[in-house]
């Protein structure tokens, strides 16, 4: 794992100082609401609709136990005892005193974490598979990218008033995990004859006007990437709709040119960059990658795993995969039991994560866009260890990728921008669909929901996505079908007239009824739909 | 609840007014002589509310204070939006956390 050098660790300790400053000048007066809200923010502080809310970096989702504890010891200390993973790979506390948020980032800053760049119009954490490191098909780790692109785009000048927030995902398999096509930039890392470089996607992202970034390079070497990067960030900067909110993001620019005119500024700019000789010196790849090294894996180790409990083996069927180690395996954890709050976990959920990290999983996990937690280096042969705590601790549920695996954001319960709630509906959903047989019968269905247009839950991405909308006072949920934020991204339509909570949980289950009724061999419930299209399922649902 | 005059049929319309507590973030509610944490105390603020809500700010003792039409029957106060009814009440799928209204069925009174 990345460790923050002196550089690092002075520019956060600095902030920490800079806003403890900043918030005692608040609390006493000397800055007004209008003056503080955008240092707040800088430094991940919203005001939510019940208090207080601090949105924490987890860069590309990966994290020490150490890192994790901290934050379970946080949640315990100055939250009401839980945190809340976001489809960003951040993690949200929602009861925080403005009063404490100085401490509570200088306790992060302790273990090398920050807030910093959660939100305003910057470049925002960076995202990653959260198989990063341990999956058999990827061409490089694509990490020491995305910490390279941490690097370059903290506090950089050029970009922290950009028009609108900028978001960029890096992955390096053929399995995208990580939405990269639904992002403002998403690199895919490739290997052209012998050299590792990267394609490059620009464009994409969800919210109120939904886009699958269009490929804009398919190949920029790896040494060049940063100038490459800076140059797209450039004309977006220059071009990108500052006249209005809603048309601000890159996507519209790309959309609004088109892709080969943005490409062909690109390319324009690049070529300058080029002459500037901005990128980083190889050498510092090199120091980040050495960071992320393989840990030592010991030989020799079997493959068997001993199935002879149920449960467990049900278990390691839903939520261990394959690593390219013999004798290890990837695990896992679901946030998603089916009567809980989807992402949510408590301090001694997360400390308890922290301590298996610690034991079983050189020290790593990892957090998971969909809201859920890896540890990505397991021994087989401690799987049942690990079951057995996970079970005690509430953190067995068997459900990944199943339909109750349910990505919600917050929702009118706890945010201010909410047009409905998004979590009461998940709990009804996965309520009713929490029969495992019926569940595995299913298969493979992503099911995602919004409490409003921002998308914040991916909606838009989902195999079935839900939108919850305000009509006349009343929460009202629209229903799409057909979406994926994977290797074969598409955009969700929506079916028709919209749904009371109770009415759309009876459509979704006419929705699977359909699915199982004409679904052909191997097909998950996606493939179906694209097969036969939204008119059964319209029919069915309100015919 | 469950009043059969209908539920807040025939009620009064009010304006409250409302905002987080500065320091602590807590939702409070302008209870005429002061700030409350619960909203049975709200007061009808008429046609004062955005003057008492800048000069409570200024006064550091609120923040992002806005003015919200309520209904006030038998029941006590109830905010007319259901945002603003789960700022009183809490998210409603965590009600172990929060200090409730005193309405019994707290559930309907939100939803
Ligand atoms: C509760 C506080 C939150 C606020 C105020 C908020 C606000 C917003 C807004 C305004 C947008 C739309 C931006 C645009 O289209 O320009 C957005 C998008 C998004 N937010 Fe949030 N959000 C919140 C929480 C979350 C949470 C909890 C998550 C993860 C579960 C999240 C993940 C995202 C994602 C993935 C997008 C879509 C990005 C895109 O449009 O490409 N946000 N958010
Ligand atoms: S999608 Fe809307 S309701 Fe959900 S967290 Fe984002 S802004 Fe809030």
């Amino acid at each position: 794992m990345y460790r923050y050098d002196s550089y690092d660790q002075a520019i956060v300790d600095a902030r920490v100082e800079e806003f403890r400053d900043q918030t005692q000048r608040r609390l006493t007066g000397a800055l007004t609401e209008d003056q503080f809200k955008p240092l707040r923010l800088m430094n991940g502080l919203y005001l939510q609709l019940h208090a207080y809310m601090l949105r924490v970096a987890i860069p590309y989702g990966t994290l020490s136990g150490k890192q994790m504890r901290k934050l379970g010891e946080i949640a315990g200390k100055y939250d009401k005892g839980y945190g809340h993973f976001t489809t960003r790979q951040n993690l949200q506390y929602n009861w925080i005193k403005l009063a404490d948020a100085p401490d509570i980032l200088a306790e992060l800053a302790t273990v090398e974490m920050h807030a910093i760049q959660t939100s305003g119009n910057c470049i925002r954490n960076i995202s990653s598979d959260q198989y990063a490191g341990v999956s058999a098909d990827e061409v490089a780790d694509p990490r020491p990218w995305a910490e390279l692109l941490r690097q370059w785009s903290s506090f950089h000048p050029e970009f922290t008033y950009l028009p609108r927030k900028f978001k960029i995902a890096v992955i390096a398999s053929d399995d995208d995990r990580a939405a990269m096509r639904l992002h403002d930039i998403g690199l895919k890392l490739v290997e052209r004859d012998g050299v590792v470089g990267a394609e490059v996607y620009a464009g994409g992202g969800m919210g109120r006007t939904p886009m699958v970034a269009p490929l804009i390079r398919d190949f920029i070497a790896e040494d060049e990437i940063i100038s490459y990067l800076e140059a797209c960030l450039r004309v977006y900067n220059r071009y990108g709709r500052r006249d209005n909110k809603y048309k601000a993001r890159i996507k519209i620019l790309v959309h609004e040119i088109g892709v080969e005119e943005y490409k062909r500024q690109v390319e324009e700019e690049f070529a300058h960059m080029r002459e500037l000789g901005l990128n980083p010196p190889v050498e510092e790849l090199a120091r980040i990658r050495a960071f992320f090294a393989a840990p030592a894996y010991e030989s020799g180790l079997s493959d068997d795993i001993d199935r002879s409990n149920p449960a467990f083996a049900l278990w390691v069927d839903r939520q261990v995969a394959a690593h390219k180690a013999p004798g290890y395996a990837i695990v896992n954890i679901s946030l998603k039991p089916i009567d809980g709050i989807p992402g949510d976990a408590s301090a001694e959920q997360i400390g308890l994560v922290a301590d298996l990290a610690e034991a079983y999983s050189f020290d790593e996990l990892r957090v998971t866009h969909a809201q859920n937690l890896v540890l990505p280096h397991v021994k087989k042969a401690d799987l049942y260890a690990i079951w057995q705590k996970l079970v005690a601790a509430g953190l067995a549920e068997a459900n990944l990728d199943l339909i109750t695996d349910i990505i919600a954001c917050p929702g009118l319960d706890y945010c201010a921008l909410a047009n409905a709630r998004s979590i009461p509906l998940a709990q009804k959903i996965a309520a009713r669909f929490a029969a495992a047989e019926r569940q595995a019968e299913i298969g493979e269905l992503k099911l995602k929901i919004s409490g409003c247009i921002n998308a914040c839950g991916h909606h838009h991405a989902g195999h079935i996505g839900i939108l919850g909308v305000d009509r006349r006072g009343v929460e009202n949920f629209q229903l799409l079908l057909g979406g994926s934020g994977a290797e074969d991204a598409s955009l969700g339509q929506i079916t028709g007239p919209g749904f009371s909570e109770d009415g759309v949980v009876d459509a979704i289950e006419k929705v699977t009824d359909i699915y199982l009724a004409e679904r052909e061999s191997g097909e998950r419930f996606l493939d179906t739909y694209r097969r036969i299209g939204m008119k059964p399922f319209k029919e069915a649902i309100y015919g | 609840m469950g009043a059969k005059t209908g539920l807040w049929g025939g009620d009064a319309f009010v304006k409250i007014l409302t905002g987080n507590d500065l320091a602590s973030g807590d939702v409070i509610w302008w209870a005429g002589d002061g700030w409350s944490r619960q909203v049975s105390d709200a007061a009808d603020v008429g046609a004062h509310g955005d003057d008492l809500a800048r000069a409570e700010e200024a006064a550091l003792r609120v923040v992002g204070a806005y003015v919200i039409d309520a209904t006030l029957g038998e029941d006590g106060v109830r905010p007319a939006h259901i945002k603003d009814r789960i700022r009183a009440f809490g998210p409603t799928v965590r009600p172990d956390l929060i200090e409730q209204p005193t309405e019994a069925d707290i559930g309907k009174w939100v939803i």
